[in-house]
């Protein structure tokens, strides 16, 4: 197993229904297992009421290891969030960045997390001078490489520079697959409809960006159409998506550990209308990717407003669809091997 | 996300002391989906049947404690979990009349990767019976 892709999932992928009080974290991870996506990620301080303002206690802490023993699941990635605008009116300095990152390097270690994922713009400086303390904990930090941002943008090359030049091998990536967006996904132009949007004005956006025409066009084009409101939103939207191309992750593969199966829809045949997950794995395979790929459904958002959220039919049919990809044997196949 | 659970409109309640109303409360949650530190919550605007309530006499109540909304910005050992429901004091006399009423609730969050500070709202109509 360990020389193939693993399949897991962040709980993010369920927050509508934590949010509500309709699963209990025990829910979530004995949903995944039974889906065979063993390897769990979570938000800390979503999954954790206090966390990062208060510690968690103790007791906490050993009831999330009973419960990864429980389901037979692993503990992947606490995702933290640094929040360095915490203070009004001023950012926070170099030092208390790296002291918050340190707490959530601990964090992490004391859930049995190989990784903690930075935000994007966390500077190349705190993750640096975070590495010997992540070293010492035996984690990993992993700079979330997300929309708008891509594996060419200065800002993620700068750290890529850092990286090499610390020698440190506790810092890396963990791309988001939101950034391969090949198509407008359809529930986004759906909601944009029904918060105002033209429908014409719709079809225009989706079909420029389709034939990728540089956004600031389409925002002109849409304004002269007499877009506004949603119809602006829709437009503006293009500015920070884009369909790159996944064979970009190649050349950062050996400091890829972790990547984000963000998706927005899971049709019945198990398609992600808007990111080309066949072209994702291929690309992973080639690079002798290892690590998990980890659901993160974001539909939830787009739909809440006229429809019912099942983030876990949804999560189900994206995993089933990784697991094929990944060419994990079906139980067909493995009575037949047997 | 999660708008449309911002006001939790069953929880409108006249708020007495001494027997007088001096205002009505709600439960609210924070439309996010990880809950935020207190000090970047930076409003909770609250207007009724069309009227502004004035920031100094909105509470804001988690397990126990109360702040202003002044206090809340500078709270940094305390936050607004995920889905937890805080109680939303506002404070007027005479509380709510018995009726229907339209309640609106504006929550603006400094989000620290987010180049912009966005105000997420919900309007719920809401009935106190007499």
């Amino acid at each position: 197993m360990t020389d193939t892709i693993k399949r897991g999932v962040s709980l993010y992928s369920f927050q509508n229904e934590t949010f509500l009080g309709k699963m209990t974290v025990d829910d979530c991870v004995r949903t995944c297992a039974e889906m065979g996506a063993t390897g769990i990620e979570i938000i800390g301080e979503q999954t954790f009421w206090g966390w990062p303002e208060q510690p968690v206690p103790e007791d906490k802490i050993a009831d999330w290891h009973a419960l990864m023993a429980k389901y037979g699941t692993t503990p992947v990635a606490h995702d933290a969030m640094l929040d360095y605008k915490r203070y009004k009116g001023r950012v926070m300095a170099l030092d208390e960045q790296v002291a918050s990152m340190k707490r959530d390097i601990d964090f992490a270690a004391a859930l049995g997390m190989r990784f903690v994922r930075s935000l994007v713009s966390v500077a190349p400086e705190v993750l640096v001078a975070s590495a010997p303390h992540a070293e010492e904990k035996g984690v990993t930090i992993l700079l979330e490489v997300h929309a708008p941002l891509h594996f060419d943008h200065p800002w993620i090359v700068r750290h890529a520079e850092a990286y090499e030049k610390s020698g440190s091998q506790a810092l890396g990536f963990l791309p988001d697959m939101g950034m391969f967006l090949n198509r407008f996904p359809p529930v986004w132009k759906e909601r944009f409809i029904r918060n105002g949007a033209p429908r014409h004005i719709a079809d225009y956006i989706e079909k420029a960006y389709e034939d990728r025409t540089l956004s600031e066009y389409v925002v002109m084009a849409v304004r002269d159409m007499g877009g506004e409101g949603a119809a602006m939103a829709m437009a503006e939207t293009l500015r920070h998506n884009a369909a790159y191309e996944p064979k970009r992750m190649l050349d950062f593969m050996p400091r890829i550990h972790n990547v984000h199966g963000k998706f927005y829809e899971m049709t019945e045949d198990l398609v992600e209308p808007s990111i080309p997950y066949d072209e994702i794995v291929k690309v992973l395979k080639q690079g002798g990717y290892t690590g998990y790929i980890s659901s993160e459904y974001e539909g939830n958002r787009w739909i809440e407003d006229a429809h019912p959220v099942d983030s876990v039919e949804q999560v189900r049919r994206q995993q089933t669809m990784l697991a094929k990809l990944i060419g994990e044997p079906t139980a067909s196949t493995a009575t037949r091997a047997a | 996300m999660f708008d449309q659970h911002m006001i939790c409109e069953k929880t409108v309640t006249n708020v007495a002391e001494n027997g007088a109303a001096i205002g009505f409360s709600f439960g609210a949650r924070l439309p996010y989906y990880r809950g935020l530190g207190l000090s970047m919550v930076e409003d909770v605007a609250v207007t009724l049947d069309g009227e502004a309530i004035p920031r100094d006499a909105v509470r804001l109540t988690l397990r126990g404690r109360t702040w202003t909304l002044d206090e809340m910005e500078n709270e940094h050992g305390d936050r607004w979990n995920f889905g937890e429901i805080a109680t939303v004091t506002v404070l007027r006399d005479g509380g709510l009349s018995a009726g229907v009423h339209k309640l609106e609730l504006a929550e603006r969050m400094r989000i620290s990767y987010l180049p912009f500070v966005p105000t997420t709202r919900c309007v719920k109509t809401v009935s106190l019976a007499a």
